[in-house]
């Protein structure tokens, strides 16, 4: 899988004597982290890094992010990739159709290839109900722009000749929906952070935020403390743990997600496939694997993220269900990550009540890489200056505390 | 010549590619893993990950000691679905509820 960096051929490569010549995207092992900075970004998953490489692009370069683990190390690097415009909310619709257009251009704005294919996103109902939700979200999405459509089972084989309809009522299918590979996309946002200086620092856990009487807070971490003017909560399903530092309460929980790989195939399905009634999906990815997983009911909030026979057992007989040709290809590995669930399905986003400087950009349960993109502009325009966009009055942490939640839109349109 | 030397037969990753991983700052094996691609073909790491993480030990400096594997994902072999598909632990939906057992 060359394509991460192969924009990069033609650059010095480090020479066999293993000399490193090249600019590096992340700080070193050792060394400690800055007296101060003007944003300390907590969390280095897509949407931290999304964040801070907007901040740079709008010229405030005085950032760093701060991720405990590698990069990639959270639910960033253990998604499916799949993106799509067909939401059931109008919001969720027109922030998706801004990221779409970001994820095209995602390889010549950042210098790297993240595989991104406009294949469709195909959803297969079994019932009335599940039609009727399709039928609901279809004619929203088209007054949006998106275009949607719902199709008679049969015509869906003109999309995935392999599908067996037994069973199937329905299916929406959107051509511009499509994937994309999750790990360069990090890399590129973090290259590109780093190259207008901002600084990102891994196997740097924050332990601790202290306020301070100016203003903003220090920023404790094993290699030294960051004054920081403001910081900015991205710590994705770990988000609550994190606000606790300064007794703030974040209403999200882990939930574990497992999802697994195939043996790469010849590429011959083009969209992602989904089905509502067991939120199985699954698509082939460019470099030929097929990558699904399926809804498994009940593990509760757990941050523990171990694989398990049921899920594979579950998923390989959903799949051979819908797809029999798919019977006799073989599965290489599963991994699990957590989801960031939040009461309504939506993010929480902007200050923490109470504490002007201290910033959230969580609870994006299982569509938070398609949403970083756009996210990571807003929130960067936001920061910057700008007026703030509709997203983050609707999604201050305070709906939940002060009844306003009870009117909040619902997304229910979160699969797998 | 380093972009000649392959460490990881199934997804053709060298050394160069390795070494441009560590140059960028991406030097922790899972890292590495991620951003080379190594370890995550048919073999799943089998035939490179000792290989690897010795050329990673040696262009960090560190002892191969320091290096741990990467972890290691299930199943242990490759499998197929037609037979994870017939494992009694499935769960059932409502929607099969009526199928019995095929
Ligand atoms: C199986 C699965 C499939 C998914 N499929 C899709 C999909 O198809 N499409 C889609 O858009 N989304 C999908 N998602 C959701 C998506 O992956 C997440 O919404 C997104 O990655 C969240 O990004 P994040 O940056 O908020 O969180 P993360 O990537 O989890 O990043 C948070 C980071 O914070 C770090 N951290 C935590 N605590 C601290 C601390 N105290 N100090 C420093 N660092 C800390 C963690 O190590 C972690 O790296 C899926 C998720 C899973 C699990
Ligand atoms: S040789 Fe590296 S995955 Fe098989």
């Amino acid at each position: 899988m060359q394509g991460a960096n192969e924009d990069e051929e033609d650059e010095s490569r480090a020479d066999v004597s293993g000399e490193i010549r090249l600019p590096a995207t992340l700080e070193g092992r050792t060394g400690n982290v800055p007296e101060k900075a003007e944003i300390a970004i907590v969390g280095g998953g897509v949407i931290g890094l999304s964040i801070a490489y907007h901040l740079a692009r709008r010229g405030l370069t005085d950032v760093v992010v701060l991720e405990r683990g590698y990069l990639a190390e959270g639910a960033s690097g253990r998604n499916g990739g799949g993106v799509r415009q067909q939401w059931s909310t109008e919001i969720n619709i027109r922030l998706m159709q801004e990221s779409v257009e970001l994820c095209r251009r995602f390889a010549v704005d950042l210098g790297v290839n993240v595989w991104f294919r406009q294949g469709g996103y195909l959803f297969l109902a079994r019932n009335a109900k599940e039609t009727a939700r399709l039928e609901k979200n279809i004619a929203l999405q088209n007054r949006c722009g998106v275009h949607t459509r719902m199709l008679e089972p049969k015509a869906a084989l003109d999309i995935v000749p392999e599908l067996d309809l037994t069973g199937i009522v329905a299916a929406s299918y959107n051509p511009s929906d499509g994937i994309l590979f999750p790990w360069p996309f990090l890399w590129g946002y973090a290259r590109q952070a780093a190259a207008h200086g901002v600084r990102i620092f891994t196997q740097t856990p924050v332990g601790g935020l202290e306020p301070q009487a100016s203003g903003g807070y220090l920023v404790h971490t094993p290699r030294g403390a960051v004054r920081a003017r403001r910081v900015i909560n991205a710590c994705g399903a770990w988000s609550p743990r994190l606000a606790e530092l300064i007794g703030v309460q974040v209403p999200t929980w882990p939930i574990r997600h497992e999802i697994c790989s195939s043996e790469p195939l010849k590429p011959f399905l083009r969209p992602m496939v989904s089905e509502l009634s067991s939120g199985l999906y699954c698509s082939q990815s460019m470099r030929g694997e097929i990558v699904g997983g399926v809804s498994l009911p009940g593990h509760g909030s757990t941050y523990r993220m171990g694989s398990t026979l049921e899920f594979l057992a579950t998923y390989a007989r959903r799949l051979v269900r819908l797809m029999p040709v798919l019977g006799d290809i073989k599965i290489l590995r599963q991994w699990a990550g957590p989801y960031d669930q939040s009461p309504d399905g939506n993010p929480i986003l902007g200050a923490a009540p109470g504490h002007p400087d201290f910033f959230l950009a969580c609870g994006f349960v299982g569509h938070g890489f398609m949403m970083a993109p756009i996210i990571g502009k807003l929130y960067a325009e936001w920061l910057t200056g700008g007026t703030p966009h509709e997203i983050f009055v609707r999604s201050p942490l305070a709906r939940f505390a002060d009844g306003s939640g009870a009117h909040h839109e619902k997304e229910d349109f979160n699969i797998g | 010549m380093a972009g000649k030397i392959v460490l990881c037969r199934c997804e053709d990753v060298t050394l160069s590619d390795l070494e441009h991983s560590v140059s960028r700052g991406y030097r922790d094996i899972e890292e590495v893993k991620r951003y080379t691609g190594f370890g995550t073909g048919p073999c799943q790491g089998k035939e490179c990950l000792a290989v690897v993480a010795l050329q990673l030990a040696r262009i960090t400096q560190q002892h191969p000691s320091a290096i741990p594997p990467f972890t290691s994902r299930p199943p242990l072999a490759p499998t197929p679905l037609k037979l994870l598909a017939k494992d009694p632990g499935a769960h059932r939906f409502a929607d099969e509820t009526d199928e019995g057992e095929d």
